[in-house]
């Protein structure tokens, strides 16, 4: 529930008010939505945790945080303790703390959200994390020297949490980056509204202390052979799923046609809402049509809204089926984007350039493979809407440039990389993990899969 | 990068940290180094062509794209249209060594624009030199010696580099004797690792990316017309950086008023 503001029965029992700047002031910058909590209101909300015996918010969380125990020292005001608890089992509170969706994990199994309001774990997080980057942050322990080399490919949520684990091991980790920046979709997709870059800086920075180097501007496959990386004693792929697909429909390569991947690269990594201060630009249209249902869609259609358009977002399903967390989806609203859902585009018109978009109204009908209404068109349903951009964020897949070059490497259809649960390849030596794996999943999704493969990674070093 | 560099591949360079990355093709590679030749015609050319000897970039990398299809095919022809002359020492040397005879047409607007004659002229067993000026060699363009080629003789792959343009009109020619031909493409990028799609043409009918499903493609199945309109883009915000940074080069650079 981060993010949303609290009403009715949790707040007048002393939940925590929500810390959300108003959508007309923060829809004129790139500046941070939810302010956070202050000292006291984080103490306050803490008290509230009634300290489980059995704790279920623990087990909702997929990196396995102690949340009781970090909770407990924020109650008592004992901020370096719970910072030190929730960096034993994770490395990117920060991140972390403003975007997992803790609705559907640890907020979402607190018993207390059975009789009002869970407890904000999420928003704690954050205010813990805060805290320690304000105060100067206490590392955790490093093993000594291993003399063991591990190569992590890619620098997104999945390699960082590999490259900490395996770094706190002792191990000689090198991360490579192709881009010009660490981060991966924390750095070029997630927009600085909902996580600022400077946290993500600070985040990747300790896990640089820990001892892991990171190469940027690596492409691994191409500046660094495959034979170099399979040289390694352990490799760990997370390359992510960062292959934008796009819908296939007449007008998708007119100008004014972005996928969302692009848009937000060029905001986020390059700067392009600061040009001509920053060399890169982008397209500033007067309408906008964004089209898809998921976090990355409401992440387009904001910025898109912050720099100046009146954007539509077009959606197959109901509002209620979308995949973007509900609070995305409510922040998109309050910011004024207009929705279109059970409607799909069919063509975007436009000669050179975009001038519209034809979509088509659909019906819910049946019950698909994924469990949700599975849309239909509506025959003779067709209406156009006037816009002058579209941004397809309708999904991504893995990215294909480095596995396709691994002789050997195990692949499902969609180019997923194929592991056990411990994030075993088809190849002895080389573990991964994150979306890669999985296809386009969550931040803490990927962290999870790549601490166990840390580990898978960490016995076979130690065992041999 | 210059270990691994191999025919028909790039590298994105950025200058500085408030700079854009853009695509350049490696023109050479010796011991560590790496060669690109570059034509100043926007802000980041420009200001690419202020630096000296000695001085540093932010960022490299490279090499990207997959390189060119190289074998032993019998006769090759390497046409180079202006600044895209620089792509083609590679290709001819890595077709040389495969074993085929390699015929070089460089062309360019007029002899001073002409670059790389003397490396080409090494390399190929033919050159031949175009201007549409007349200033060198053959009076015309690089399309009219190609005609006359395979007019006298079989040509097993040609490869065309240069501006959209020039590739669209000279890799018609080869279609009528259906001989193979490699275009590079130079569309707008930005990460050049396929994560943004912005370097999207259609080839064949189909969308691909350029920066990793190419940058060469069969020439006969690729949609200039879109290619060209795609790199049109940002003629706009291009033409306010370009001037930006010339009114900034005159307060504070070029004639020695240099302030702060």
């Amino acid at each position: 529930m981060s993010g949303l503001r609290s009403t009715g029965a949790g707040a007048a029992r002393g939940v925590t008010a929500m810390s959300d700047r108003p959508a007309d002031v923060r829809i004129r910058d790139f500046g941070e939505v939810d302010i956070g909590l202050s000292t006291d209101e984080a103490i306050n909300e803490a008290a509230r945790c009634l300290q489980c015996k059995r704790p279920l918010c623990v087990r909702g969380c997929p990196v396995g945080i102690d949340i009781p125990a970090f909770i407990r020292e924020v109650a008592e005001g004992n901020f370096p303790a719970a910072a030190r608890a929730l960096k034993e089992q994770n490395m990117l509170p920060a991140i972390c703390g403003r975007v997992c969706p803790q609705e559907t994990q640890c907020e979402g199994v607190c018993i207390l959200g059975n009789r009002d309001a869970p407890i904000r774990i999420g928003a704690i997080e954050r205010f813990v994390a805060d805290w320690e980057r304000a105060n100067g942050p206490d590392l955790p322990e490093v093993a000594k020297p291993t003399g063991r080399r591990v190569a992590v490919v890619g620098s997104g949520p999945a390699g960082l949490t590999a490259a900490a684990e395996l770094a706190r091991a002792g191990h000689a980790v090198t991360i490579f980056e192709s881009l010009h920046e660490a981060g991966g979709v924390l750095t070029y997709g997630i927009p600085a509204f909902r996580l600022p870059k400077d946290v993500v800086k600070a985040e990747i920075d300790q896990v640089l202390a820990l001892g892991a180097r990171l190469k940027k501007n690596h492409v691994v496959g191409r500046s660094i052979g495959v034979d170099e990386l399979l040289s390694y004693d352990a490799v760990f792929l997370a390359t992510g799923a960062g292959l934008p697909a796009f819908m296939g429909i007449p007008g998708e390569n007119l100008n004014g046609v972005y996928s969302a991947n692009e848009f937000l690269t060029r905001v986020n990594l390059m700067h392009a809402e600061a040009f001509p201060e920053f060399d890169t630009p982008v397209l500033h249209a007067a309408r906008v049509a964004v089209i898809g249902g998921g976090n990355v869609a409401m992440d387009a259609a904001r910025v898109a809204r912050r720099l100046g358009a009146k954007v539509f977002l077009i959606y197959r399903r109901g509002e209620e089926e979308m995949p973007a967390r509900r609070a995305e989806v409510v922040h998109a609203k309050e910011e004024g984007i207009e929705f279109y859902t059970c409607a799909n585009p069919v063509r975007i018109l436009g000669d050179q350039h975009v001038t519209g978009i034809e979509c088509v109204k659909m019906a819910l009908c049946g019950i698909d493979a994924s469990g949700r209404r599975s849309p239909k068109p509506i025959e003779g349903s067709e209406f156009t809407l006037d816009v002058d951009m579209v941004i397809q964020a309708i999904g991504t897949s893995p990215n294909p440039l480095l596995v396709s070059l691994i002789p050997g490497l195990e692949r499902g259809r969609k180019g997923n990389v194929i592991v056990d649960e411990n994030g075993r390849t088809s190849i002895p030596h080389v573990y991964a993990a994150g979306d890669i794996v999985t296809g386009a999943a969550t931040v803490i999704e990927a962290m999870g899969s790549a601490k166990r493969a840390a580990a898978a990674i960490d016995a076979m070093l130690k065992g041999e | 990068m210059a270990q691994h560099a191999r025919a028909g591949q790039f590298l994105i360079l950025r200058l500085h940290e408030a700079g854009e990355r853009i695509p350049l093709t490696i023109s050479a590679v010796r011991e560590d180094a790496v060669r690109v030749i570059f034509m100043t015609v926007g802000k980041t050319t420009e200001e690419l062509a202020t630096l000296r000897a000695g001085d540093r970039i932010t960022d490299v990398v490279g090499p990207l794209g997959k390189p060119s299809e190289i074998a032993n095919y019998g006769t090759c022809c390497v046409i180079g249209g202006g600044v895209g002359i620089a792509s083609t020492p590679p290709i001819a040397k890595e077709l040389k060594d495969a074993g085929n005879h390699v015929i070089g047409i460089i062309g360019a607007r007029s002899a001073d624009l002409l670059i790389l004659e003397d490396e080409m002229r090494e390399i190929c067993d033919e050159l031949y030199i175009t201007t549409d000026d007349g200033s060198k060699g053959v009076h015309g363009f690089a399309s009219d010696v190609l005609k006359k080629l395979l007019e006298e003789r079989t040509l097993d792959r040609v490869w065309i580099i240069g501006p959209a343009i020039m590739m669209k009109v000279t890799s018609g020619v080869t279609v009528p004797y259906n001989v193979k031909t490699y275009v590079s493409l130079n569309p707008i990028m930005v990460d050049g690792t396929g994560m943004c799609g912005s370097c999207r043409v259609t080839v064949g009918g189909e969308t691909k990316f350029a920066c990793v499903d190419g940058p060469e493609f069969d020439a006969h199945q690729v949609d200039f017309n879109e290619l060209m309109q795609r790199q049109r883009i940002y003629t706009a915000q291009e033409k306010v950086s370009l001037e930006r940074f010339a009114e900034h080069r005159c307060r504070c650079g070029e004639g020695g008023h240099r302030h702060e």
